[in-house]
């Protein structure tokens, strides 16, 4: 039988096919060499708009006035061309795309890696250049070569502090940082049953730090209603037993919290093993765990105390905001003392708004440790939110409690 | 389409950074690229690539996204690369600047003569045809066209 990869795509493992793409979006960085190839095409009309996007996440907002100037022609464009524009502020590219816009069964790109987020859904995801981009801007379609998938299975709950970014550590430190190469992820077992949007968009993230295409949830009753809350009726996919490449099996109830260490993802350890640490900075938000979720259980464990060490906290969307702003969670955290960003990437690519010195050491809870990505010389853990709030009110590394 | 060309073989792994060292990047001129490509993996191999078809092993192109080096080596003007596995992004790079690759493991013997058929799909060496996935109909045309931009200039 069909993995969901093989069924959205309509093809078999191996094969190249044309199609047409659902959702196309870009954001303010890769926008601007898309622009720039879609110069060189020399088109002056764009495929149905209603499927393109572009979404100002990265550098916003901007932060000298090069970065305005390329933002500036980049606005103009996309007003004038009349796809979705998403400016300043509205928040990061891959979350505005899940609150409600992708559905189960799509073909989504971005052009940016963590595109392959939206695989959440049960749509197919995945990440494609400037050039790539710009052809899909003039039809609406591009080719892709279905990829053989990487089953992983999982069972039983979460125990203790451990929540999805500990589960989605574990398997990238399995897999490795090559391990799954042009392959997708697709996350089956009863261990899904219990695994909120949230959690499993934080697990889709990460696929891509293991060199996969795509990683895949199929939508069930947990994907419809969230979708319903958007005011998307959908209905949920069909499992089928299918061929896996090769497959993985992990016990929710033996994940323990994680840290990645500098500067691989795929080099993890308990933070038990690490713990007293001192850090320089904590930042929460991201695409990987910035939603309101993440926002509201690091304000649950740090409410009514005072974080130890400098501790940025960025939004992920307008809507997270405003649900924190709503609920107090907002209020709590700059009671504790962090510091809010803009809706957007925030320090995550090293470009803005809370860059690292030379030899400074961050716990964030993005997805990429790479050297020098959020300034040189510094270096970066990355850890569940669970952890980075314990250890912003210590100012080191700290194991989380139970609560 | 049919093409033919004497392998040039090549180890797995060979990473962009070997076929065009970041040196050798801050120019838009494709003849450094072409005077340079493969120059740290093996300086002697440059001469042989007009008109052959390379024969790698598993995993070529990884590393750097780097799109020069798919240029780099279409505009010495290898016919194709062959390989069991090609990174993902250069796979995509490739397509898109009009340089032909065929996934297959093949045993490469210096010189001898590949034929393949992207279309039809099948390569030819040593009197042994392998089937593979026929390219799409469009990655056929972005291929002859000399790639994606030159493809939608011609069809916007
Ligand atoms: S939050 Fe970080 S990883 Fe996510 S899209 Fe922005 S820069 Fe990339």
């Amino acid at each position: 039988m069909a993995t969901l990869s093989e069924r959205i795509l309509n093809g078999t493992a191996g094969e190249y096919v044309d199609r047409k793409v659902d959702r196309a979006y870009v954001h303010d960085g890769t926008g601007v060499l898309t622009l720039e190839a879609w110069k060189r095409i020399g088109s002056e009309r764009l495929t149905d708009k209603t499927r393109l996007s572009m979404l100002f996440d990265h550098i916003v907002p901007a932060n000298n006035s090069t970065t305005a100037t390329l933002q500036h022609e980049l606005r103009e464009f996309a007003r004038g061309s009349f796809m979705h524009f998403s400016d300043v502020g509205c928040g990061i590219c891959h979350q505005i795309m899940s609150e409600g816009v992708v559905l189960p069964g799509e073909v989504v790109v971005g052009a940016d890696s963590h595109s392959c987020t939206l695989g959440a859904f049960g749509a197919f995801s995945t990440g494609v250049g400037a050039t790539d981009m710009a052809g899909i801007w003039l039809t609406g379609e591009t080719w892709f070569r279905v990829p053989e998938t990487i089953g992983i299975h999982l069972s039983g709950t979460f125990y203790g502090a451990a929540e999805a970014k500990d589960l989605a550590l574990t398997y990238v430190s399995r897999l490795g940082m090559d391990g799954a190469t042009y392959k997708a992820l697709e996350f089956t077992g009863d261990g899904v049953l219990g695994l909120s949007m949230d959690d499993r968009l934080v697990l889709c993230n990460l696929s891509v730090e293991t060199g996969a295409k795509a990683g895949l949830f199929y939508a069930d009753d947990v994907t419809v209603q969230y979708l319903a809350r958007t005011g998307q009726m959908v209905q949920p996919q069909v499992t089928e037993p299918c061929n896996y490449v090769q497959e993985l099996t992990i016990d929710l109830s033996e994940i323990v919290p994680l840290v990645a260490v500098p500067h691989r993802v795929d080099t993890v350890k308990p933070v038990r093993e690490i713990a007293g640490l001192p850090l320089d900075q904590i930042f929460v938000g991201t695409c990987t765990n910035g939603r309101y979720s993440d926002l509201a259980r690091f304000a649950r464990i740090v409410k009514g105390k005072s974080v130890a060490v400098r501790t940025i906290v960025v939004p992920a969307s307008k809507a997270v905001l405003a649900e924190a702003i709503r609920t107090g969670v907002l209020t709590d955290l700059v009671d504790a003392g962090c510091t809010i960003g803009t809706p957007g990437c925030g320090p995550c690519l090293g470009a803005h708004s809370g860059v690292l010195g030379e030899g400074e050491v961050c716990l964030s809870t993005a997805n990429r440790n790479f050297r020098n990505r959020m300034g040189v010389g510094a270096a970066i853990y990355l850890g569940s939110v669970a952890t980075a709030a314990a250890s912003a009110l210590e100012g080191e590394i700290t194991e989380p409690e139970v609560n | 389409m049919t093409a033919k060309g004497p392998a040039v073989c090549v180890g797995p792994d060979i990473d962009t950074d070997l076929v065009i060292a970041g040196r050798y990047l801050r120019t838009k001129d494709h003849s450094v690229w072409v005077e340079h490509v493969f120059e740290d993996l093996d300086p002697s191999l440059a001469p042989l690539l007009e008109g052959s078809v390379i024969v790698a092993g598993k995993n070529f192109g990884c590393g750097s996204s780097r799109e020069q080096a798919a240029v780099a080596i279409r505009e010495a003007g290898v016919v194709a690369v062959v390989a069991p596995s090609f990174a993902r992004i250069f796979f995509r790079n490739a397509i898109n600047v009009g340089l032909p690759l065929i996934e297959c493991d093949l045993a490469c013997t210096e010189g001898c003569l590949v034929t393949f058929d992207l279309s039809e799909g099948w390569v030819e060496a040593e009197g042994k045809r392998h089937s593979i996935h026929p390219l799409s109909p469009r990655m056929q045309a972005i291929l002859s066209a000399g790639g994606l931009v030159e493809y939608w200039r011609n069809h916007r």
